[in-house]
């Protein structure tokens, strides 16, 4: 293949709208340079560089951006970088743990969980801030707090995970 | 853990490694198996599946792409059961269809659709895994100077067992490859295998459990653009005008582009950038008659074919109009099913460089060959002059084996030559471009005679047909095969599980301006509900139980019989209801090549909410080459076609599709999800898909469920326009 290169030039004084927005990300500080109605999901995948978490909708109704934002989980593509301050803690699926080894992901990968995984980031966030509110979490709390859509049909196996992460949690 | 190149899976990248050892087979133009071959990695070889690499590493060239269903970890099984190799060391590449296509078609068919992936597929890829066991073997004994029958080769290693010398298989690959590949090639008995039929764990999970895994979405290119594509929002239509200088300056914007006749494009640093211009680009356009149909204008042509004189014959036996109109009694009901949209998590994209020379395409597709296809007509180059880069997909069930989306992106990256453009559709656009699940209705009538048994069956189906559309030449003197799928006389693919004295199954086409496709589970959904709810009908109708009534039809049928019965007795059929359930409901299937069955309990409030509390499912797909994989799918199954049931509807106004989002196109959740028990049965001798069955039983069996509970016979999906209060 051709090896890629710039077409063209960036245009001065197109840069109105865009500001320097400081986020804390993965414990990282890092520095945005965007529009400030751009939602979080986008600063995080285009800015930021990190694209574990996914665009499914955009309007909040899927679930596939969940980030945590000072431990609760939100829905990034209906939050506003300018909404985001740069003492709260953002994480993404590639800071919930140094090594991919938070619970839910080891009973993800102990369960088979994922199918195509797209959805599974979101998935895995939201599940893990049921955890992290609910210890011990009932069939209940899980139909409530898990409402990300799968496509592949992943439901049965995602909420075995979770009874599995919390069973390897308190055993190990 | 499993590699994958999917960025640079160029032949260098493909056959790096000096000596490796290449074995492939040769596919003849019909797919027939032709004459194995090996070469040196390092010589233009054909058709080459498995690569021995010096450190041991084992490489399956896949052709099929991996969807989630499980086809990477299935085909690794098929080579590692004739390959005799250490399983921890398997890693697959996607081989690009410009890789194949240089080498005569040397991989075959890239298609993963119908359920396929495995079963139209297991024959070379075991074979490629015998034949390059048996050269290894031969290496090492030609080394040692013994006979090979002396040899035996295990995780990878190859004995001598009368001196108990060994070789690692990367030590011998080099020596392999220079061997003749044997022919024929001979595989193990079923009955030997160790790896097959093995619940081997996915190879592909760890990624999607730290958002490692690189989606098409996700890919990166040094100096990429993002493009965010517009269609006329009506099908068939045209862009009459844009005023590109309303957005030209808007901060990031790069280019403002037409897109063919019928969409135009922003391209921008980003994709919000991208997004939020296009949203603000005033355009003008022309849906032409088209803008003038609606889902009742549709409604009312596929009711008039409802008793058209004319129609396409799928099934006929005896007389059956004969017999209806002399028989004592008749039933008859009439069913509809809508549009509905693939829908998958990751909206449509592509990301293509090109120049007059060159186009590569980076994209999740479940067709390699047709995307090469596909890029090629719209970049305007000899298909020798492209490429298709491969990533797995965020789902596809089916949207991803027509390429509309891919031709659009290369039309746009036509006109910045040079420059990585992503082109992604917003959720809206993937919504109203779909290529959707056909709409039908159906016409059912059944002749009975003095003491209720069915005399004659006429089976009117109305509406679109997929290949009319999709592929045109496919029709046989007008009529569409692929419609009657459940419903042929006979066949090892797809043939219904019932004799009846009288039988006319017949399809009067009425298509429409709303473009269909094959969607998970294609015709059977629809064939299934008509076909499995008028027979409960027809038991209700003549006071018969619906799972007698369905045997006494099933005399000819016993595989289809095996697995009704087998969820009959596992969910207690005609024993007491537990706590909380009011009815159940029975339906059977064959598609794919599978045998599948669903039965159901569920219970309706008073406020007529629905809860499904229990489904068993049943599979025959004759050999089982991962049950773990065969469960997921059967539970991924009833989610896609439990949402369906539940809330798939698109609706058509003013030409256009007017549901935009997951707000207006729900799906089921987790909470709504019921517990799934699956009985993976397998009788052996035959290779069925899995992917799909159980879609099709899904719903007959809730609805026969409801109509239980409620005396309610829903004959329109979904449930969400529906009233599940008794009567």
């Amino acid at each position: 293949m051709v090896p890629p290169s710039r077409g063209e030039q960036r245009v001065s004084g197109r840069e109105h709208a865009i500001a320097m927005t400081r986020l804390n990300v993965n414990g990282r500080l890092v520095e945005v340079n965007a529009d400030p109605d751009t939602p979080l999901l986008w600063a995080i995948r285009d800015h930021v560089g990190l694209t574990g978490t996914k665009y499914g909708c955009g309007i909040a109704a899927c679930g596939a951006c969940t980030v945590h934002i000072d431990g609760q989980p939100i829905r990034s593509c209906a939050t506003l970088l300018s909404a985001v301050s740069e003492t709260q803690k953002i994480v993404t699926i590639e800071g919930l743990s140094p090594d991919g080894n938070h619970p839910i992901q080891r009973a993800w990968r102990e369960l088979d969980v994922p199918q195509c995984g797209f959805c599974q980031s979101g998935m895995i966030m939201a599940a893990a801030a049921l955890l992290a509110e609910k210890p011990q979490p009932t069939d209940a709390d899980i139909d409530e707090a898990m409402t990300n859509i799968c496509r592949c049909g992943t439901y049965n196996r995602v909420r075995a995970g979770i009874h599995a992460a919390v069973r390897g949690r308190t055993s190990g | 853990m499993n590699k994958i190149d999917r960025i640079r899976p160029s032949r260098r990248s493909l056959l790096k490694g000096a000596g490796a050892l290449v074995v492939g087979f040769h596919l003849a133009p019909k797919g027939a198996l032709a004459q194995a071959a090996a070469t040196p990695a390092q010589t233009p070889e054909i058709n080459a599946w498995v690569v021995v690499h010096p450190d041991d590493r084992i490489v399956l060239r896949m052709a099929r792409s991996e969807m989630g269903q499980g086809t990477r970890t299935g085909l690794c099984q098929m080579i590692a059961e004739e390959l005799h190799c250490d399983w921890s060391r398997i890693e697959t590449e996607y081989v690009t269809p410009g890789q194949s296509l240089a080498r005569n078609r040397a991989w075959g068919n890239f298609l993963t659709a119908g359920s396929q992936g495995i079963r139209q597929s297991q024959d070379y890829v075991r074979r490629g895994g015998a034949a390059a066991r048996i050269m290894l073997i031969e290496a090492a004994a030609s080394q040692w100077g013994v006979p090979a029958a002396e040899c035996s080769a295990r995780d990878s290693v190859v004995t001598h067992a009368p001196t108990g010398r060994t070789l690692r298989y990367g030590q011998l690959a080099a020596a392999a490859a220079r061997l003749t590949p044997p022919n024929p090639v001979p595989l193990k008995d079923p009955r030997e295998w160790t790896v097959i039929g093995q619940s081997k764990p996915r190879l592909d999970t760890a990624a999607k459990t730290t958002g490692a895994l690189v989606y098409g979405a996700d890919l990166k290119m040094p100096g990429m653009l993002v493009a965010v594509p517009r269609r006329c929002p009506v099908f068939g239509g045209r862009v009459k005008s844009f005023d590109a200088a309303a957005v030209r300056n808007r901060p990031g914007v790069r280019h403002v582009l037409a897109v063919g006749e019928n969409a135009v494009a922003v391209v921008a640093d980003t994709f919000w950038q991208a997004k939020t211009a296009l949203d603000a680009l005033p355009v003008e356009w022309d849906g032409g008659e088209n803008a003038r149909v609606s889902s009742a204008t549709i409604d009312a042509r596929l009711t008039e074919g409802l008793d058209a004189a004319e129609a396409f014959v799928g099934n006929s036996q005896g007389d059956a109009r004969a017999a209806i109109a002399g028989a004592a009694r008749k039933v008859e009901a009439v069913y509809s099913y809508p549009f509905q949209n693939h829908a998958p998590m990751e909206p449509m994209n592509a990301t293509v460089v090109w120049t007059p020379q060159r186009c590569d395409v980076w994209c999740p597709t479940q067709n390699g060959e047709a995307a090469l296809v596909a890029a090629s007509q719209a970049a305007g180059l000899p298909q020798q002059q492209c490429d298709i880069h491969r990533m797995d997909l965020g789902g596809g069930f089916g949207r991803r084996t027509t390429h509309d989306w891919l031709a659009d992106a290369v039309l746009i990256a036509r006109q910045v030559p040079g420059v990585p453009i992503k082109t992604m559709w917003t959720r809206e656009e993937d919504m109203v471009q779909g290529r959707y699940h056909p709409v039908t209705k159906c016409k059912l009538t059944a002749g009975l005679d003095a003491n209720g048994e069915v005399t004659g069956l006429h089976m009117r189906i109305s509406g679109q047909s997929i290949l009319s559309f999709v592929f045109p030449n496919a029709l046989q003197n007008g009529r569409d095969p692929v419609q009657f799928q459940g419903l042929n006389a006979s066949g090892a693919e797809s043939a219904i599980g019932y004799t009846f004295p009288n039988l006319l199954i017949d399809h009067a086409m009425r298509n429409t301006h709303v473009p269909p496709h094959f969607w998970r589970g294609v015709n059977h959904n629809q064939n299934a509900i008509y076909l499995e709810c008028f027979l409960d009908e027809v038991a209700h109708a003549t006071n018969q139980d619906p799972l007698a009534l369905r045997r006494k039809l099933m005399a000819n049928h016993p595989k289809h019989r095996a697995v009704l019965d087998a969820v009959a007795e596992r969910i207690g059929w005609g024993g007491p209801l537990p706590a909380g359930v009011q009815g159940r409901g029975i339906a059977q299937q064959m598609g794919f090549g599978s045998y599948v069955a669903a039965a159901a309990e569920v219970s309706v409030s008073p406020r007529g909410e629905l809860t499904i509390h229990r489904i068993v499912a049943a599979t025959d797909c004759g050999v089982a080459v991962n049950p773990k994989q065969i469960e997921m799918q059967v539970e991924g199954s009833f989610v896609y076609g439990l949402s369906a049931l539940l809330y798939g509807e698109c609706t058509v106004k003013d030409g256009a599709i007017e549901q935009t989002n997951f707000d207006t196109y729900n799906v089921l959740r987790l909470a709504e999800m019921p517990k799934v028990e699956t009985i993976v049965m397998p009788s052996g001798g035959f290779w069925g898909g899995v992917g799909e069955p159980t879609i099709m039983v899904a719903a007959p069996a809730v609805l026969n469920a409801i109509f239980a509970a409620t005396g309610k016979r829903i004959r329109s999906v979904p449930l969400k326009d529906q009233d599940l209060r008794r009567a």
